[in-house]
C-alpha cells in the first residue's frame, strides 16, 4: 500500500535532484529547469499532504495550482532573461556572466 | 510788522534753496533770485526798523524747542532797535554787495553757487542778529562760520584757498567752543538760554553771585568766566588778537566775499554778539569783563593798524585795517560806549563794504593785488577814485564822514572812562589815516606802473583761465585799466553815499536835548539806572581825534603822494621793524610752529604710539591666535583626522577581506542558503 510517507520521499528526491541540478549547472536553461523540478516536489508535497490529512478540503490542490501558475509566470520571465542576456553577450552560461562583479 | 521780522531771514534762506537745487539751469539768471530775496528782505527790514523808529514796542516771539525735565529750551526772534538797524544795515549793504557781485562774479563756472552761498550767509547772519536765545544765535553762528569756510575756499582749485578756508574755519573754532561752553554754563546756571530771561536774572539779583572758579591758582567770579567765555566767541569772529590771524588770509575769497565778510556779515557778528549780550558783561563784578574787552579791542586795534603798515597788498592792507577797526568797537563798547561801538559797527559797515567793492573793482581792472603795480588810476577809473576816497575819508575818520562820528563818540567814551586806552586809540587813529592814504597815492596817483600786457592772472585755475574769468569782457586786446562796468559801480556810489551820510544819525542835535538821535534810540537801558550817561559832543573832544586823523593823512601824503622823503630812506632807519611788520609780527609763523607744527607732532606721536602700542597689542594678539591655530591645526590634522581616518581605513580593509564573500555567482549563494538549511534541520532535529 503506498502511503503518505512514499509520497514525502519521492517529494524529497525530486527536491534534491532539482537542487543539485541547479547547483552543478552552468547552463541558465538547465539551472531554471532545476528549479522546476524544486517547485514540482513542493506540488507533490502540497497534494499528498491534501489526500491523507484533509481530503475533503481542496486548500492544498488550490496551492498547487497557484505554484504551477507561478512556475509558469517565471519561467517566462527567466527565459526572457536568458534570451536578452544572449543576444547582449552571446552566452547562457552564468560564470560567464559577470559584468557587475567586483 | 515786527512779527513778520522772521521773513527776513526766510527770503534769503529760500533763495539759497532755489539756487542750490536749480542753480545750474539757471545760469544766468541765478543772481535775480539771490538778489530779488534781498531786496524782499530788505523791504522788510527797513519796514521794521521804521516801525521802531516810530516808536513800537520792542517784540518778542518765542515757542518751545526742546523741552528736558523742568527745563525748557525756546527759539524765537526779537526785535529792538538793536537787531532792527543791525538787521537793516546788514540787509541794506548785502544787497548792494549782491548787485556788484553780478557784474564781479560774471562767466564764473559757479556762478549760481556763489550767490546761493551769499544768500546763506546772509540768512545765517541775519538768524543771528534777530536770535532772542543763545541756542539760536548758535544756529545762526555756525552758518556764517560754515558759509565762510566755503566762500574764502571759492577758488577751490587754488591751495592758498584751501589753506585759508581751513584757517578761518579752524580759527574762529577755537572762539566758537569757548562760547559753547559758556552758553553751556549759562544754561546749567539760569535754566535756560533765553536772552531776556537771563539778562533779567542777571540785573535783578542784586548780590551778584559770589561763586567763583579757581582757574590756574586764582578765583575767576564766574559771572566774568562766562562773560570771557562768550566774549571768546566774539574774539574768533570778529579776528581779536589773539584770533586775528585768519582774517587777513579770508583774503583768498572773491572780493565781493571779503566785502561781505568784513563789513556786513562775519565779523560783525562778533560785535553785534557783545551788544546783545552786553548785560552779560555789564553785571561782571568791578565790570571786570567789560575791561578786558576794552583791552583786547584796543591791543587788537594798534597792532592789525601796525601791521596794515607794511602789507603790500590791497585786499590785505583793508583786512588789517577791519581788525584794527573791529578792535576800535569792542574797546567803544569795553569803556562804556555801548552806543558808540555800535554805531562805529553801523558806519564801518558801510565804508569798509564801499572800499572793499572798489578794491574789487581795481583789481578788476588792473587784475593785480599789488598797489605797487598800480598807479596812476585815477583818471582812468574816476567813479572807483571817487567814492574810494569818500571810503578812505571816512575810515581816516575825516569830517563830516560817517567814520568820524562814530569813531569821535568812541574816543570820546575812552577819554571819559580809560584814558590809557584813549592815548593809544589816538595812536591807531594816526596809524589808520596814514595807511589809507599810502594805499591811496599808490593805488590812484602816481602813473601806471603794472604791464601793459598782464598776464591774465597766473593765480587763477586752469578751468578758471580757460573760461577767461573773471576778465572775459577785456579780450585779448592790449590791456588798458578802464572803469567797471555800471552793475559794479552803481553799488559803489550808493554805498558812498551812505558813507558820507549813515555817520549823521549819530551827530549831535539830531536827538532830544541835543544828545544825537542814535544814543536815544539805541541805548543801554541799565546805563540811566547806574547813572553813566554817554560822554557828551565837544569840539574840544574831537577836535584832538580829527587833528590826528589829518596828521596821519598828511604825513602819508608828504611820504609816498609828494615823496619828500622816499619811503625806502625810511625803511632804512629800521629794517628790523619793516620786516616785523611786513612778516605779521611772526605772529602767524608762531601758530605755525607751535600749533600747526606742534600738532602735526603730537599726531605723530600718537600715530607712533598707534603704531607700536596699539598696533602692537592688537599684533600680539593676532600673533598668538595664529599660534594657537598652528596647536589647533596639530590636533586636528593628527588626532581628529586620524581617528576618522582609522575608522575610515578599518572599514576599507573590513571590505576589502570581505567582498570575497560577494562571488556574484548564483549557484555560491545558493549553495551557501541550502547548505544553511541542512544546518538549521539537522540541528532541529538533534534538538528533538
Amino acid at each position: 500500500m503506498i502511503g503518505l510517507a512514499h509520497y514525502l520521499v519521492a517529494s524529497a528526491l525530486l527536491f534534491a535532484i532539482g537542487l543539485f541540478g541547479v547547483l552543478t549547472r552552468r547552463n541558465a536553461v538547465a539551472i531554471l529547469m532545476g528549479i522546476e523540478l524544486m517547485l514540482n516536489a513542493a506540488n507533490v508535497n502540497f497534494v499528498a499532504f491534501t489526500k491523507y490529512v484533509s481530503p475533503e478540503l481542496v486548500r492544498g490542490h488550490v496551492a498547487a495550482l497557484v505554484i504551477i501558475t507561478l512556475a509558469a509566470c517565471e519561467a517566462a520571465v527567466g527565459l526572457a532573461l536568458v534570451i536578452s542576456a544572449y543576444r547582449h553577450l552571446e552566452t547562457v552560461h552564468v560564470d560567464e556572466i559577470n559584468l557587475m562583479r567586483w | 510788522m515786527a512779527s513778520l521780522a522772521w521773513l527776513e531771514v526766510l527770503f534769503p534762506l529760500a533763495a539759497y534753496g532755489v539756487l542750490i537745487l536749480r542753480g545750474r539751469a539757471l545760469g544766468e539768471r541765478a543772481p535775480l533770485f539771490a538778489i530779488g530775496a534781498m531786496v524782499l528782505s530788505t523791504a522788510v527790514a527797513v519796514g521794521v526798523l521804521a516801525e521802531q523808529i516810530a516808536g513800537a514796542r520792542p517784540f518778542s516771539w518765542r515757542t518751545i524747542w526742546a523741552v528736558g525735565g523742568d527745563r525748557v529750551i525756546t527759539a524765537g526772534f526779537t526785535v529792538d532797535p538793536l537787531s532792527a538797524t543791525m538787521a537793516a544795515m546788514v540787509t541794506v549793504v548785502a544787497t548792494s554787495i549782491f548787485v556788484y557781485s553780478v557784474g564781479y562774479m560774471r562767466g564764473d563756472p559757479y556762478y549760481a553757487r556763489f550767490f546761493a552761498f551769499l544768500s546763506l550767509f546772509c540768512a545765517g547772519m541775519l538768524t543771528t542778529v534777530l536770535a532772542n536765545s543763545f541756542l539760536v544765535l548758535l544756529v545762526g553762528w555756525e552758518i556764517i562760520g560754515l558759509c565762510s569756510y566755503l566762500l574764502i575756499g571759492f577758488y577751490f582749485r587754488r591751495r592758498s584757498a584751501n589753506m585759508a578756508q581751513m584757517k578761518a574755519f579752524l580759527t574762529t573754532r577755537v572762539g566758537d567752543t569757548l562760547m559753547l561752553i559758556g552758553i553751556m554754563a549759562l544754561f546749567s546756571k539760569f535754566g535756560t538760554v533765553d536772552y531776556h530771561a537771563i539778562f533779567e536774572a542777571l540785573a535783578h539779583s542784586d548780590t551778584i553771585e559770589p561763586a567763583s572758579v579757581v582757574l590756574a591758582g586764582l578765583p575767576v567770579p564766574l559771572a566774568t568766566l562766562v562773560a570771557l567765555l562768550i566774549f571768546g566767541g566774539a574774539v574768533g569772529k570778529s579776528g581779536q588778537v589773539p584770533l586775528h590771524v585768519w582774517l587777513p588770509d579770508a583774503m583768498e575769497g572773491p572780493t565781493p566775499v571779503s566785502a561781505l565778510i568784513h563789513a556786513a556779515t562775519m565779523v560783525a557778528a562778533g560785535v553785534y554778539l557783545v551788544a546783545r549780550t552786553y548785560p552779560l558783561f555789564f553785571y561782571t563784578a568791578d565790570r571786570a569783563a567789560l575791561g578786558v574787552v576794552a583791552w583786547i579791542g584796543g591791543i587788537t586795534a594798534l597792532l592789525a593798524a601796525l601791521m596794515a603798515l607794511a602789507q603790500d597788498d590791497i585786499k590785505r592792507i583793508l583786512a588789517y585795517s577791519t581788525i584794527s577797526q573791529l578792535g576800535f568797537m569792542m574797546a567803544g563798547l569795553g569803556v562804556l560806549g555801548y552806543t558808540a561801538g555800535f554805531f562805529h559797527l553801523l558806519t564801518h559797515a558801510f565804508f569798509k563794504a564801499l572800499l572793499f567793492l572798489g578794491a574789487g573793482s581795481v583789481i578788476h581792472a588792473v587784475r593785480t593785488n599789488n598797489i605797487k603795480e598800480m598807479g596812476g588810476l585815477r583818471t582812468r577809473m574816476p567813479v572807483t577814485f571817487w567814492t574810494f576816497l569818500v571810503g578812505m575819508l571816512a575810515l581816516a575818520g575825516i569830517f563830516p564822514f560817517a567814520g568820524f562820528w562814530s569813531k569821535d563818540e568812541i574816543l570820546l567814551e575812552a577819554m571819559a572812562h580809560n584814558p590809557p586806552l584813549y592815548w593809544l586809540l589816538m595812536a591807531v587813529s594816526f596809524l589808520t589815516a596814514f595807511y589809507m592814504t599810502r594805499l591811496v597815492a599808490y593805488t590812484f596817483f602816481g602813473s601806471y606802473r603794472g604791464p601793459a600786457h598782464p598776464e591774465p592772472d597766473p593765480w587763477l585755475p586752469e578751468d578758471y583761465r580757460r573760461a577767461g574769468i573773471p576778465h572775459q569782457v577785456h579780450g585779448t586786446h592790449p590791456h588798458v585799466p578802464h572803469e567797471s562796468p555800471p552793475i559794479m559801480t552803481v553799488p559803489l556810489v550808493f554805498l558812498a553815499a551812505g558813507s558820507l551820510l549813515v555817520g549823521f544819525i549819530g551827530a549831535p542835535g539830531t536827538g532830544p536835548g541835543g544828545g544825537s538821535w542814535l544814543h536815544h534810540f539805541v541805548e543801554f537801558e541799565a546805563f540811566r539806572e547806574a547813572g553813566i550817561e554817554p560822554a557828551p559832543f565837544s569840539w574840544a573832544g574831537a577836535l584832538p581825534g580829527l587833528g590826528v586823523a589829518v596828521a596821519g593823512v598828511l604825513a602819508a601824503w608828504l611820504i609816498y603822494g609828494v615823496k619828500v622823503v622816499h619811503s625806502t630812506q625810511l625803511r632804512a632807519f629800521a629794517p628790523w621793524f619793516d620786516a616785523f611788520l611786513r612778516n605779521r609780527m611772526y605772529i602767524d609763523a608762531l601758530y605755525g610752529w607751535v600749533f600747526v607744527r606742534g600738532g602735526l607732532m603730537f599726531a605723530q606721536l600718537l600715530r607712533a604710539f598707534d603704531t607700536y602700542v596699539v598696533d602692537g597689542i592688537v599684533n600680539a594678539v593676532g600673533y598668538l591666535l595664529v599660534l594657537i591655530a598652528r596647536l589647533d591645526r596639530l590636533v586636528d590634522t593628527y588626532v581628529v583626522d586620524g581617528i576618522v581616518n582609522l575608522v575610515g581605513l578599518f572599514t576599507r580593509w573590513l571590505g576589502s577581506v570581505l567582498r570575497y564573500v560577494q562571488t556574484g555567482r548564483a549557484y555560491n549563494y545558493i549553495l551557501v542558503a541550502a547548505v544553511g538549511v541542512v544546518l538549521i534541520v539537522v540541528w532541529t532535529l538533534w534538538r528533538l
